[in-house]
C-alpha cells in the first residue's frame, strides 16, 4: 500500500534536517504503528507524505500502491485514498462542518469520476456515522472544529475518515486529549473501517491505544529514521522501558 | 471660518451653470438651501481629511467621467424574489419598464411628482434628514445632490408591505451623469424591504433618506456590480426612532470608484441599526470606500457596523466607521468590525476605526484587520480532497459569511451570495 524509502525532508526555509533517510512499508489490510520521542519527526512523515508545504524532499521516494506521492497536490494524494488525521485539527470558522464534509466528499467523488452524493443520501449516511461517534447535530452544524473541546476535534477526524472511506489512514496522536470513553469510541471508529483493502499508519505515544486498535507491526522512530521495528511487544516495552534502552541498542 | 480660497474657487467653478430644477415654493426652497449648504462646505478635495482615502476627483469634475456599458451574462438580481420592480434608465424613471406602482400599505410616488405639489409630506424629510447629517462631519456631496436631483421614489409605508420593492437601475449611455433621491417615511408599526440594484450610469450620486417612526422596520439590500468603469457616491441618512429597527445590506463588486456613506442617527430608545456591507474587488484600478457615521442619540439602543472586504490584484480598499454615543445614551451596545482578505500582496486597506463615547454605562467595541488566506485551514482542505481552487473560494465566502449573515431575509442572502460564488468562480 504505502512504501517509503530512504526519504530525507529538510525544512524549507531552514537548514534543518528531519526526516534523514526514512524506510517503511505498510501492506494492504495491515496496521502499523509508530512510536517514538517528541520532536523525532513523527508529525513531519505524515506531513509529507499529505503533500503540506514548507519542507524539501531531498532524496528517496514515498508511493502510495506503486504512484509517487510526492509529485502530487495535497487534494490529489487525498483522491488516492490518502488520509490524516490531524494531531492538531484546523478551525475553520465561517464554513459549517456539514458543508466541509459534503464539499470533501463530493470533491473526491468527482476526482474519480464518481457521481456527487445527493444531499438527502448524504445527510443520512454522516447523521449515522457521527451517531456512533457521539457527535451531535449541533457539532455537524457549527464551524468546522470552532468551539470544539480536545477530543470533539478527534471524533470530528475519525467522522471525516469514516466519511470519506481512505485506503490509506495516517493517524497522528489521535489519542493525546481524549478522555477513556472518547478513546474506545475513536477505536472503534478506527476498527469498524478496518478492512483487508484498507491499511492504518497509527502514530501515538501510548501502549493504550493500541490495547484498542491492535497493531501488526510497530515501528520505534528517532532522529528522523525508523530504528526498529517489531510486533506489538515492542509497544509494551516501551510503555514499561521508555525508549532510552532501545535507543541505546540501536546506536 | 471662511472656505480657503482654491476651495471656494473649485465649487463655484463646479456649480457654474448649474440650474435648480423648477418645483412648488417649499420644494424650491429646500433646494436653495442646499445649494446654499454646498457653497458654505465646499466641494470635497483630496485635501480634506474626510477624503484621505479616496480622491473625490472623479466625483467632483463637471462631466462624468465615461463609463463603458456592462453586459451582463447572469440572470438579473434578485429575480427569485417575487417583487415590485421600479426601473430606473441612467437615472430616469422608466415606467413601461417598471411594475404597476400600486401596493398595499405603502403609496409610491415620483420624486419629480412630489416635487411640484403645493403640499407634501416630502417637505419634512427632504433634504432635512440630510442637512442634519451635515454635522458634526460634512458631506457636500449629498446636498449637491439634495439640490439638482430631479428624479428618485418616494414610499410612504402605513403597514407591513408584503412584496419587496426593487429599484432598478439600468445603465445604457456611457456619458451618463445620474442624480437619484430617494425617501421612505416608515410609519410606526409599519415594514418595508427597500432593494437596490444595477450599475445605474457612467457617474450615479444617490442620496437616500429614511425615517423611521416609532417601532417601524426598515430592511436595505443593495447590490452595486458588476460593471467596472462607474463611478458611485451613496448617501443613506436615516433617523431612528424608538423600538424601530433599520438595517441596511450593501455588496459591491468591481467599479474604479464606490463611495457608500451611511449616516444614522438613532433618536428613540431600544432602537436597532445595523450597517453592513461586503466588497469584492480586482485590479489596481478598483477603489471601494464605506464611510459610516452612527449617532446614538437614545437609551438602550444598539448598533452593528460589519464590513467585509476582499480584495486583489492591488485592489484598494477604505473603512471609516464612527460611533458616537451621546451623553444620554446609557446602555448602549455598539459593534464595529472591519475586515479584508488580501488575496494579494499588492492589495491595500485603509481604516478608521472611531469610537467617541460620552455615556458612562455602555457596551461598545470595534476592530480592524487585515489578513491573507489562512494557509494552515487551505491546507486542511485540499487535505481532504478540496481543489485548490475551491478550497480559497470556500474559505473566502466564509470570511464574508459574518457580514451576509446580516441579511434576514434567507432567500436576499442567498441570491447575494450566489453571485459572490459566481465573481470567485470566474477567477479560478
Ligand atoms: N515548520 C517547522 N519549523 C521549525 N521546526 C520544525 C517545523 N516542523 C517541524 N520542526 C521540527 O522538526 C522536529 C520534528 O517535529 P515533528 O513535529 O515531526 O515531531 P514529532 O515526532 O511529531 O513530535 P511529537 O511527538 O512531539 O508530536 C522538531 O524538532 C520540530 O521542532
Ligand atoms: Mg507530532
Amino acid at each position: 500500500m504505502l512504501e517509503i524509502k530512504g526519504l530525507k525532508v529538510k525544512l524549507e526555509d531552514e537548514d534543518k534536517q528531519i526526516l534523514k533517510g526514512l524506510d517503511l512499508t505498510v501492506e494492504t489490510g495491515k496496521v502499523h504503528a509508530i512510536m517514538g520521542p517528541n520532536g523525532s519527526g513523527k508529525s513531519t512523515l505524515s506531513y509529507v507524505l499529505s503533500g503540506k508545504d514548507g519542507y524539501e524532499v531531498t532524496d528517496g521516494s514515498a508511493e502510495l500502491e506503486g504512484e509517487d506521492l510526492l509529485e502530487m497536490e495535497p487534494e490529489e494524494r487525498a483522491a488516492e485514498g490518502l488520509f490524516l488525521a490531524f494531531q492538531y485539527p484546523v478551525e475553520i470558522p465561517g464554513v459549517g462542518n456539514m458543508t466541509f464534509l459534503r464539499t470533501a466528499v463530493n470533491a473526491q467523488r468527482k476526482a474519480r469520476g464518481e457521481e456527487e452524493l445527493s444531499a438527502g443520501d448524504f445527510l443520512k449516511v454522516v447523521r449515522e456515522k457521527a451517531k456512533e461517534l457521539k457527535i451531535d447535530a449541533d457539532m455537524l452544524k457549527r464551524p468546522v472544529n470552532v468551539g470544539f473541546s480536545g477530543g470533539e476535534k478527534k471524533r470530528n477526524e475519525i467522522l471525516q475518515m469514516a466519511m470519506l472511506e481512505p485506503k490509506m489512514c495516517i493517524l497522528d496522536e489521535t489519542d493525546s486529549g481524549l478522555d477513556v470513553d472518547a478513546m474506545k469510541l475513536v477505536a472503534d471508529g478506527v476498527n469498524a473501517l478496518r478492512d483487508a483493502g484498507r491499511s492504518f499508519l497509527v502514530i501515538t505515544h501510548y501502549q493504550r491505544l493500541l490495547d484498542h486498535i491492535k497493531p501488526d507491526v510497530v515501528h520505534i522512530m528517532a532522529d528522523g529514521k525508523i530504528v526498529k521495528t517489531g510486533g506489538p511487544e515492542l509497544a509494551l516495552e516501551v510503555e514499561n522501558n521508555g525508549y532510552a534502552d532501545i535507543l541505546a541498542e540501536v546506536s | 471660518m471662511a472656505l480657503a480660497k482654491l476651495k471656494s474657487e473649485a465649487t463655484e467653478a463646479r456649480l457654474a451653470g448649474v440650474t435648480l430644477p423648477a418645483g412648488a415654493a417649499w420644494s424650491t426652497t429646500a433646494r436653495e438651501d442646499a445649494l446654499a449648504r454646498v457653497r458654505t462646505m465646499g466641494l470635497p478635495s483630496k485635501r480634506d481629511e474626510y477624503w484621505k482615502y479616496t480622491n473625490p476627483t472623479d466625483l467632483t469634475v463637471k462631466d462624468a467621467p465615461k463609463a463603458a456599458v456592462f453586459v451582463s451574462d447572469e440572470a438579473p438580481l434578485f429575480d427569485s424574489i417575487d417583487r415590485l420592480r421600479i426601473v430606473f434608465v441612467d437615472g430616469v424613471f422608466d415606467e413601461a419598464a417598471s411594475d404597476d406602482l400600486s401596493a398595499e400599505n405603502v403609496v409610491i410616488e415620483r420624486l419629480a411628482d412630489v416635487m411640484a405639489a403645493d403640499i407634501h409630506w416630502v417637505k419634512d424629510i427632504y433634504g432635512v434628514l440630510e442637512a442634519r447629517g451635515q454635522n458634526p462631519v460634512e458631506r457636500p456631496l449629498a446636498a449637491l445632490n439634495t439640490a439638482v436631483a430631479t428624479d428618485g421614489i418616494v414610499l410612504h409605508v402605513t403597514g407591513k408591505v408584503a412584496k419587496p420593492i426593487n429599484l432598478v437601475y439600468l445603465h445604457k449611455n456611457e456619458n451618463s451623469d445620474a442624480v437619484l433621491h430617494n425617501l421612505v417615511k416608515v410609519d410606526s408599526g409599519a415594514e418595508v424591504t427597500l432593494l437596490e440594484n444595477g450599475p445605474a450610469a457612467a457617474r450615479f450620486s444617490s442620496c437616500l433618506e429614511v425615517d423611521v417612526a416609532d417601532g417601524g422596520t426598515f430592511h436595505h439590500v443593495r447590490a452595486q456590480g458588476r460593471d467596472h468603469e462607474r463611478r458611485t457616491a451613496t448617501y443613506c441618512f436615516a433617523k431612528i426612532g424608538s423600538e424601530a429597527t433599520f438595517k441596511s445590506f450593501t455588496l459591491t463588486v468591481n467599479g474604479v470608484m464606490t463611495r457608500n456613506e451611511c449616516v444614522l442617527e438613532i433618536v428613540g430608545d431600544d432602537a436597532v441599526a445595523h450597517v453592513a456591507g461586503a466588497c469584492v474587488g480586482d485590479g489596481k484600478d478598483f477603489h471601494h470606500d464605506d464611510t459610516v457615521f452612527i449617532t446614538h442619540d437614545a437609551v438602550n439602543c444598539e448598533s452593528r457596523q460589519v464590513f467585509k472586504k476582499v480584495l486583489r490584484n492591488g485592489a484598494t480598499g477604505v473603512f471609516q466607521g464612527k460611533i458616537l454615543v451621546k451623553e444620554d445614551a446609557q446602555k448602549t451596545d455598539g459593534y464595529q468590525i472591519s475586515q479584508s482578505l488580501l488575496l494579494d500582496d499588492d492589495a491595500q486597506f485603509l481604516a478608521k476605526p472611531e469610537l467617541e463615547i460620552y455615556a458612562d454605562d455602555v457596551a461598545c467595541s470595534h476592530g480592524s484587520t487585515s489578513g491573507a488566506i489562512d494557509e494552515t485551514a487551505l491546507f486542511y482542505l485540499r487535505s481532504r480532497g478540496v481543489p485548490l481552487a475551491d478550497a480559497r473560494n470556500l474559505l473566502t465566502l466564509s470570511f464574508m459569511a459574518e457580514a451576509l449573515e446580516e441579511i434576514e431575509d434567507e432567500a436576499l442572502a442567498e441570491e447575494l451570495r450566489a453571485r459572490l460564488e459566481g465573481w470567485l468562480a470566474r477567477r479560478s
